[in-house]
């Protein structure tokens, strides 16, 4: 499935089965996205590293 | 059928891989963004939030802490608990617990404040490693080799408006071989071990570091199996280094990543499947 980034419109390729919250980035820009929704399916800039994140 | 959660706002490679090994063992699962969680304390009944189990895969430690301590009053097992991604989560707490249980840890200090972080630099001996209380993957970790580089980065702590920052751990730095170690725990298992190698001196594998499978020698399974327990048990990532006097423990992840782990063991070692076994043992 190729869906285009939000930001450069670069092509974006996912992995079958895309999931929700999946997070890849644009092979163009380099830009982190999100799957913010799946039908239908659809692309946003990812959030931002926040201070509390970690493993 | 046992009703099951998995907590996550970031779906990453290791999520997708667990999402893969619920689904092929045909156990149902919902999947909860915590970006969207808010429920009445204790209830109400049907509200969509009971479960048997939940593992939390939460990226960030405020929402994962929360979101178990409400699953867990309403008597659903987590994996891991709140208690112990609060011990993991503060580096401080995480040292006093490594310490009570008699482990091997760098010697560490803490110091309430910026201004009285000096003295505490100097008391160690300086190099010492400043770290923050809480994150990963070595953000904001820093040498400090003398007083003048000590001053200036207890300086700009200072300024940082979060009062946490203010509070200063401090750690000697392990003169280690350019490597440390993570080990997986789950339960009473310990899973297996990497060596992470990097340029940089904080060696994590998110700091662009490459893992290599290590043998599991029982001195390493011990250590890594103390401090899983010293820190209340589960699903963990304890991370060793190899110092001059042997092997000391440096911390415990409580959401551990294990892209590097399996990069490193290919399919010898099925993580994600194991977390499961661990989290249906759990409901």
């Amino acid at each position: 499935m190729t869906l285009t980034c939000p930001e450069c419109e670069g092509a974006v390729d996912l992995a079958q089965p895309p999931r929700l919250s999946e997070i890849t980035s644009c092979p163009e820009c380099s830009l982190e996205l999100e799957v913010i929704s799946l039908e239908p399916l659809a692309l946003a800039a990812a959030p931002e590293i926040e201070e509390d994140w970690g493993e | 059928m046992k009703s099951l959660a998995v907590l996550a706002s970031r779906v990453r490679f290791e999520e997708k891989r667990i999402f893969g090994a619920l689904e092929r063992r045909s156990v149902r699962y919902t999947h909860l963004d915590t970006r969207q969680l808010a429920a009445r304390l204790g209830g109400p009944p049907g509200d969509g939030l009971e479960f048997d189990a939940a593992l939390c895969r939460e990226i960030s430690q405020s929402r994962g802490f929360y979101a178990c301590l409400l699953l867990e009053a309403r008597g659903t097992r987590t994996v891991n608990r709140a208690e112990v991604i609060g011990a993991c989560g503060d580096k401080a707490r995480t040292s006093l617990l490594l310490q009570a249980a008699g482990l091997p840890t760098p010697r560490t200090a803490l110091a309430l404040t910026p201004s009285a972080g000096l003295a505490a630099a100097e008391q160690l001996g300086f190099p010492v490693v400043a770290k923050p209380l809480t994150g990963s993957w070595g953000r904001l970790v820093t040498v400090l080799r003398d007083r003048q580089e000590a001053s200036a980065v207890l300086e700009h702590r200072a300024a940082l408006a979060a009062p946490q920052q203010h509070i200063v751990y401090l750690q000697e730095l392990v003169d280690k071989p350019g490597r440390d170690i993570r080990v997986l725990v789950a339960g009473d298992e310990v899973i297996g071990a990497t060596y992470r190698y990097s340029e940089d001196w904080r060696t994590g594998v998110a700091r662009g570091g490459r893992s290599e499978p290590c043998p599991l020698s029982g001195e390493l399974s011990e250590l890594a199996m103390g401090a899983a327990r010293a820190v209340g048990g589960g699903f963990l990532g304890i991370d060793l280094v190899e110092g001059p006097d042997g092997l000391q423990v440096l911390e415990v992840n409580h959401t551990p990543e294990f892209r590097g782990f399996s990069d490193a063991h290919g399919e010898a070692i099925d993580v994600a499947d194991i977390i499961v076994t661990h989290l249906l043992d759990a409901a």
